[in-house]
Formats: structure tokens, C-alpha cells, sequence
């Protein structure tokens, strides 16, 4: 996918296995059937196919929407939401991230972490919201637990991965060159296990929302997970809708970050280069 | 641009000490001996070929003088000035092409020096182009300025020409030749191609089961041709030293010959006598 998109990106020069999409944007060309869905459900609501209880137009749900901005309401569990994941993300990424630099830099590092750890990644974490109650309350505590506990994984596992499958190759032909263990960190395997890295936080930065979504469904006061709970006693399907839009734009909003890091940290590979 | 990189003096190249001195190696990969009490001395700035049968412990005897093998057993006396190139050009692909000529270069004119070794092996060009995007000429030249840049009293090649197309297989040899008069490393090449060895060394050593079977002096003038009554002697020498009887093999493999001529990757041993002119240089 990352592939795909990329080489639609850099333009018509670049290596293409894709068929030819004709004269329409890149941009539009993605956007076109969604947008016909959305006429489709508009125009289905509209004529009464489907009753406004079940789920409400998107004119309905978009005035919901500018209501909930307007009050400051939406801004406010936003930051809330916000705040929950970047903590959690923060934690999660590092502790994944150094665990990850652990067991891929050394043997011994291996033995003591990783049988752990790949023991610990089946269990699925969201199993863990009524410990996770007993142990952190019902407070902020929890969901950023979660988030962290839902992210490490990806990380861990994607850039120990990375880590040890830097091209052997490559790694003898510079021992060769004299390089300090360090240099040969900084220079060759780290940056070697960058695209495997940015791939995990691509999946951590999913698991994230994941995470967010069900700690926020538990005795929360706030968050876009709260208002969507609270509309659901009130019947007011228009705000849920709302709520899953603004998940699902903080999830493609986290997806293209990372693709603007992948596109700027990624510059060497052929599917990058623009000549 | 060649000033830059310091020259040994050709003279140096018939006496005095060896530059690499081998004594009684011993390699064991569990199923017997690949090194079997080897011994071998290269001279400063002579040109040396390994040749010998998959598997006869070649790729071994280099990896160890290129200290990314252990030598449990015996001497290996070595300069510190070393370099290899491998069959694949093995560069860094997130360095861009200059980067990785001057990896791990402590000296403060290391860029200079990096991109008058890229224009030795005619890539100033490319210097800031990604790895990725050289073709495997380039990609292998520019491997070669890696190598030459440390200025290497051994210059270690493994099969270096191996995947690379007939035409610019012909041109690298000639660079090869070039670079190595001008700047006077002692060279060891490990070839499968009996052509390759007497268009470039001065001498062949063939292996088997881990010992110097033979050691042949190529006192052939330069530059050489496939075609020459000379060369022609030697090689049916060499190939007979590595157990390949010319005859039962041409009469056996023609198409073989022709194949090799059309420019398939060499697999064996020998490639057809005049099909290909020495590389001018």
C-alpha cells in the first residue's frame, strides 16, 4: 500500500505497475467513490429508505457537527481524547522502542526480553480494561495504560524485526571499513530499522485510536468516547456519527504524518526518489 | 586526480617483505578442513588470482585475510591497510554515493579524498545520487572508490566481476588494471574465469581441498590478449591444474561457448579463447 501510494505520489516517472488512471487528479480520483456513497446515503435518508433513527443524513449529521463546534463542546473532548493518546503513545512508543533496542542489539538483551515479550503480544490488551480498573481506578490513569500497553507491541515487534533483518551484507561489507560498534548502531543498523519502525508506528498509531475508543467507554467524563456514550442515552444518533468521524479523521490524520516521515526519512528508496 | 592517493613505487612490488604472510592455516567448518594448513605470501604490489573449484576453501582464504573470518589455527600476518570488494557492490542504501565511499574515514579531507575516487572510477557524477539508483556497473565502481579511498596496501577483490554483463564485466577489468598500477596494492582476485586471472594477475594460485595445489607466475606482457600464443599455453595449464580437460570439454558443451560469448554469467571455467579483446585501457 505504501508502495502503491507512493509511486502515485512521485508522478508517472517512477516505477508504475498500477493501470493508467486517466486524466482526473490523484487526489479526486481516491476521493470519488466515497463521495458517491455519501450522495447515495444522503439521497436514501432524504426519499425515506432508511428511517433517521437507524442513522441520520449526512446534511443532519454535518449540523451536529457545527453545532458541537460552535458550543466548544467538540473542542474541548477533542483536547481531552488528544491528551489521552499522545500520552499513552508517548509511553508506549518509548518503552517499545527501547525494548525493541535491547533484544535486537544484543544476544543477551534477546534471551531476557523477547520469550517475554512474544508471550505477553497474544494476550489481547483490551482483555485488560477490568484489571486495569481494579489496578488504576477509573481516572485518567487506565486509558492511558491502555494506549501504552496497545502501542509497545507494534513497536517492539516491528523494529526488532528491523533491527535483525538489516542486510547482513551490507553490515560485513562496513565492518570492513573500520567503523566504531556505535558508528555501526547510528549509522548502518538504526537507520536500517527505520522503515520497519515507521511501519509499527503506523500500527500502534491504529491500535491507539483502538484503545482510545474502548478506555474511553469505560467511566469517562470526557473524550470523544464520553460524548459518544452519552448521545447513545439520549437517541442521538447524529452525535454518535460524529463521534466515529472524528476518530476516524484522527486516524488518517496520524496515518499522513507518518507517511510525511516516511516520504522524508525514506528519501533513498527507488519508490521515493524524484530525479 | 590520481595525486591525491598516495603511490607505492612499482619497484617495491619484487622485493623485500611480503605485504601478507599465511603460515599453516587451519579452518574447520565441522565436516573436515576447508583450510588445511595453508600457507601463502603476497609481495607488495602484486597482482595475485585464487583460482579453484567450488567449495576449495578460496572465498575462506579471503574472508579470513579480510579479517571477517576467524583464524583459529596458524599465522596470518596482514597490513592494516586493507580493502575488499565483494560480488555484490554491498553498499549502504540510506548514504548517498559519496557517504559511502567515505564511511568511516577519520581524516579531515575525507570528502575530497572520496570524490577523487569517484572520479577515478569515472563516477564523480553520481556522487550524490542514491545507491539504489546506480546500475550494477556503477554501483560496483563505486565500490571499487570505497576500497581505493583507504588507500589499501591489500586490496582484496571476491569475485567482483561475477554478476556483472559481459561488456561491462571487460570494462571493470581494465578499470581494475588501471587502478592498480597507478596506486600499487597488492591485489588478490577470486575468479571462477581462467581468463579473467591471466588478463590481470601476475600470478595464479590454484586451490584445492584447502592447500595451494599450484602457483603459476603469468609473466605476460600487458596489455594482454585472449588470442596470444602465450596466453593461450597458460591456459590450458591452469585449466588442467583445476582438472578441467579443454577438449572432452569442448567437444561435450559447445553450445556452452556460445552462450558464454552472447554474454551469460560465467559459471564455470574458461571463457572461449579470442571471443573477447583484452579491455583497452
Amino acid at each position: 500500500m505504501t508502495a502503491a501510494t507512493a509511486t502515485q505520489r512521485t508522478g508517472s516517472r517512477s516505477r508504475r505497475w498500477t493501470l493508467p488512471a486517466g486524466a482526473l487528479p490523484a487526489g479526486l480520483r481516491r476521493c470519488a467513490v466515497p463521495l458517491a456513497l455519501l450522495v447515495l446515503w444522503q439521497a436514501s435518508v432524504g426519499l425515506g429508505w432508511i428511517s433517521t433513527r437507524t442513522i441520520p443524513s449526512p446534511s443532519q449529521i454535518l449540523t451536529a457537527f457545527w453545532d458541537l463546534t460552535v458550543s466548544g463542546e467538540l473542542a474541548v473532548h477533542l483536547l481531552v481524547s488528544l491528551g489521552r493518546v499522545s500520552a499513552g503513545l508517548a509511553i508506549g512508543v518509548s518503552v517499545g522502542t527501547v525494548c525493541a533496542l535491547i533484544a535486537g542489539l544484543s544476544r543477551r538483551g534477546e534471551d531476557a526480553l523477547d520469550a517475554l515479550l512474544q508471550m505477553l503480544r497474544t494476550l489481547p490488551h483490551l482483555a485488560l480494561v477490568p484489571l486495569f480498573i481494579l489496578w488504576f481506578g477509573i481516572g485518567e490513569t487506565p486509558k492511558i495504560a491502555l494506549v501504552a500497553l496497545g502501542t509497545a507491541f507494534p513497536i517492539y515487534l516491528n523494529l526488532f524485526a528491523g533491527i535483525r533483518t538489516v542486510d547482513a551484507k551490507v553490515v560485513e561489507a562496513v565492518s570492513t571499513l573500520g567503523l566504531t560498534r556505535g558508528e555501526m548502531i547510528a549509522q548502518v543498523i538504526l537507520p536500517g530499522a527505520l522503515p520497519a519502525f515507521l511501519t509499527g508506528l503506523r500500527y500502534a498509531l491504529g491500535v491507539a485510536w483502538l484503545s482510545l475508543v474502548v478506555g474511553e467507554q469505560i467511566n469517562a467524563s470526557s473524550g470523544i468516547g464520553y460524548l459518544a456514550m452519552t448521545a447513545r442515552e439520549f437517541l442521538r444518533t447524529d452525535v454518535i456519527i460524529v463521534a466515529l468521524i472524528v476518530y476516524a479523521i484522527l486516524g488518517l490524520l496520524a496515518d499522513l504524518i507518518v507517511r510525511v516521515i516516511e516520504r522524508r526519512a525514506l528519501v533513498w528508496r527507488p519508490a521515493f526518489i524524484k530525479e | 586526480m590520481s595525486h591525491a592517493l598516495s603511490r607505492i613505487p612499482a619497484s617495491q612490488s619484487t622485493i623485500g617483505k611480503p605485504v601478507v604472510s599465511v603460515r599453516g592455516l587451519v579452518r574447520n567448518f565441522g565436516n573436515g578442513n576447508v583450510l588445511d594448513g595453508l600457507s601463502l605470501d603476497l609481495q607488495p604490489g602484486s597482482f595475485t588470482a585464487l583460482l579453484g573449484r567450488s567449495g576449495c576453501g578460496k572465498s575462506t582464504l579471503l574472508r579470513t585475510l579480510a579479517k571477517l573470518d576467524p583464524a583459529p589455527e596458524g599465522t596470518v600476518q596482514l597490513p592494516d591497510e586493507r580493502a575488499v570488494v565483494f560480488q555484490e557492490p554491498r553498499l549502504v542504501p540510506w548514504m548517498r554515493v559519496l557517504r559511502n565511499v567515505t564511511l568511516g574515514l577519520r581524516r579531515p579531507d575525507a570528502e575530497a579524498r572520496g570524490l577523487a575516487a569517484l572520479a577515478e572510477v569515472g563516477l564523480s557524477h553520481r556522487a550524490n545520487a542514491w545507491p539504489l539508483t546506480l546500475s550494477g556497473g556503477e554501483a560496483q565502481r563505486a565500490a571499487l572508490a570505497r576500497a581505493l579511498v583507504r588507500e589499501p596496501r591489500l586490496l582484496l577483490l571476491d569475485e567482483p566481476f561475477a554478476a556483472l554483463d559481459a561488456l561491462t564485466r571487460m570494462r571493470m577489468q581494465g578499470l581494475v588494471e588501471t587502478l592498480w598500477r597507478a596506486h600499487s596494492p597488492a591485489v588478490l582476485l577470486v575468479t571462477h574465469d581462467v581468463d579473467e586471472a591471466l588478463l590481470l594477475a601476475d600470478r595464479a594460485v590454484v586451490m584445492a581441498d584447502g592447500k595451494i595445489a599450484a602457483d603459476i607466475p603469468i609473466p605476460l606482457a600487458r596489455p594482454r590478449r585472449h588470442g596470444d600464443p602465450g596466453f593461450i599455453a597458460l591456459r590450458s595449464r591452469l585449466l588442467t591444474e583445476l582438472g578441467v580437460d579443454e577438449e572432452h570439454l569442448a567437444a561435450r558443451e559447445p553450445q556452452r561457448t556460445d552462450a558464454r560469448a552472447a554474454g551469460a554469467r560465467p559459471g564455470g571455467y574458461g571463457l572461449p579463447a579470442g571471443a573477447a579483446a583484452a579491455p583497452s585501457l
